[in-house]
């Protein structure tokens, strides 16, 4: 088993963008090709602890020019012999084989990467509701003949949860139908909002429910929201809830 | 080069808090919370924290879930590095 990977089901893949910003974090082995002291190995990972270079591998999916990743943080966890176990927490599209090859290059003896787990992908993490393939196929089964709604929630996350580290808006009944129609989200609109908000994130814009209405992109910050009585205060960039879930409460253009 | 500064912080690790700008209420009668979304449309907008088995890729379990579940279209938030 490799760990987190989050399955996004019919109108849930229109999330897969905030889920990609968000981060992964890994456990990995990585084998030595030759002997280092535990000290130095944990010199070299705190080396690593920073924006880091890297071009995708050959056989990757994506362009190969070189680009940057942070990596948040990497723990050294154990080591037994020329098996080195460590934590890391990172940008999303990080590679970790490269980071173990280019580890074991600054160590000097070369290393590779042996295993490795994701045990976190943005909000979503391996100790808290991961299930299996066979809990999937066995509690979908139990479902349809059951017809309770509780056991779909044994294995099935409301998309909102992947949503749980984008900054998020509250806004009014009033204000979701055109939303859901792709206009903008204008300040009236607003009830309440988190910090951190800067002009040009990510923002989930959601209804008093906490259902999510759409991704948008910020054109102000919280502080500037907060102040703002009228205007756009984010793009909406992706719709998540189907158009007339909530009465149209706006005027037409008129034609 | 060597950096001991202190480490950056994850999108996990950021506090947020939320600002109040004014007060509404919501109507029942329209939308659910997500946790009360009924049967098929709560599996439609739904997500599966899957422990992914080694050996398939991603895009083949993301198959076997599609058709073990005999939906139109799922899809996986990226792969685990090849």
């Amino acid at each position: 088993m490799t760990g987190v990977l989050p399955v996004t089901l019919e109108e849930s893949r229109k999330i897969v963008q905030a889920l990609l910003y968000s981060g992964k974090e890994y456990v990995c082995v990585m084998k030595l090709h030759g002997n280092a002291t535990e000290n130095r190995v944990n010199e070299v990972l705190e080396e690593f602890e920073d924006t880091i270079y890297q071009r995708p591998p050959l056989r990757a999916s994506v362009k190969r020019q070189l680009r940057t990743r942070k990596i948040y943080y990497i723990d050294f966890l154990e080591m037994d012999g020329r098996n080195v176990l460590f934590k890391v927490g990172c940008e999303g599209g990080t590679y970790i084989r490269k980071l173990c090859y280019d580890i074991g290059e600054v160590l000097g003896c070369g290393a590779h990467m042996q295993e490795l787990r994701r045990t976190r992908a943005g909000p979503l993490v391996e100790n808290g509701d991961i299930v299996t393939l066979h809990d999937v196929a066995y509690w979908f089964t139990e479902w349809q003949q059951q017809k309770n709604d509780a056991i779909l929630r044994k294995f099935i996350q409301p998309m909102e949860r992947a949503l749980a580290l984008v900054s998020k808006i509250y806004i009014r009944d009033s204000a979701v139908d055109a939303i859901c129609h792709g206009a903008n989200l204008t300040a009236p609109g607003i009830l309440s909002l988190e910090t951190g908000i800067n002009s040009g994130s990510m923002v989930a814009i959601l209804s008093l429910k906490g259902e999510a209405v759409a991704l948008a992109k910020a054109v102000a910050s919280t502080e500037e929201i907060l102040n703002m009585e009228h205007g756009v205060v984010a793009k909406t960039e992706r719709v998540l809830m189907p158009r007339g879930t909530y009465p149209k409460c706006w005027k037409s253009g008129g034609t | 080069m060597h950096s001991a500064m202190s480490r950056s912080v994850a999108p996990w690790e950021i506090e947020r808090k939320l600002l109040v700008k004014a007060e509404d209420k919501t109507d029942t009668r329209y939308g659910h919370k997500p946790e009360e979304r009924l049967g098929k449309e709560y599996i439609r907008y739904g997500v599966i924290n899957l422990d992914k088995p080694a050996g398939p890729t991603s895009h083949e379990v993301a198959a076997w879930i599609k058709r073990i579940l005999n939906l139109q279209c799922v899809g996986h938030g990226g792969t685990l590095e090849a």
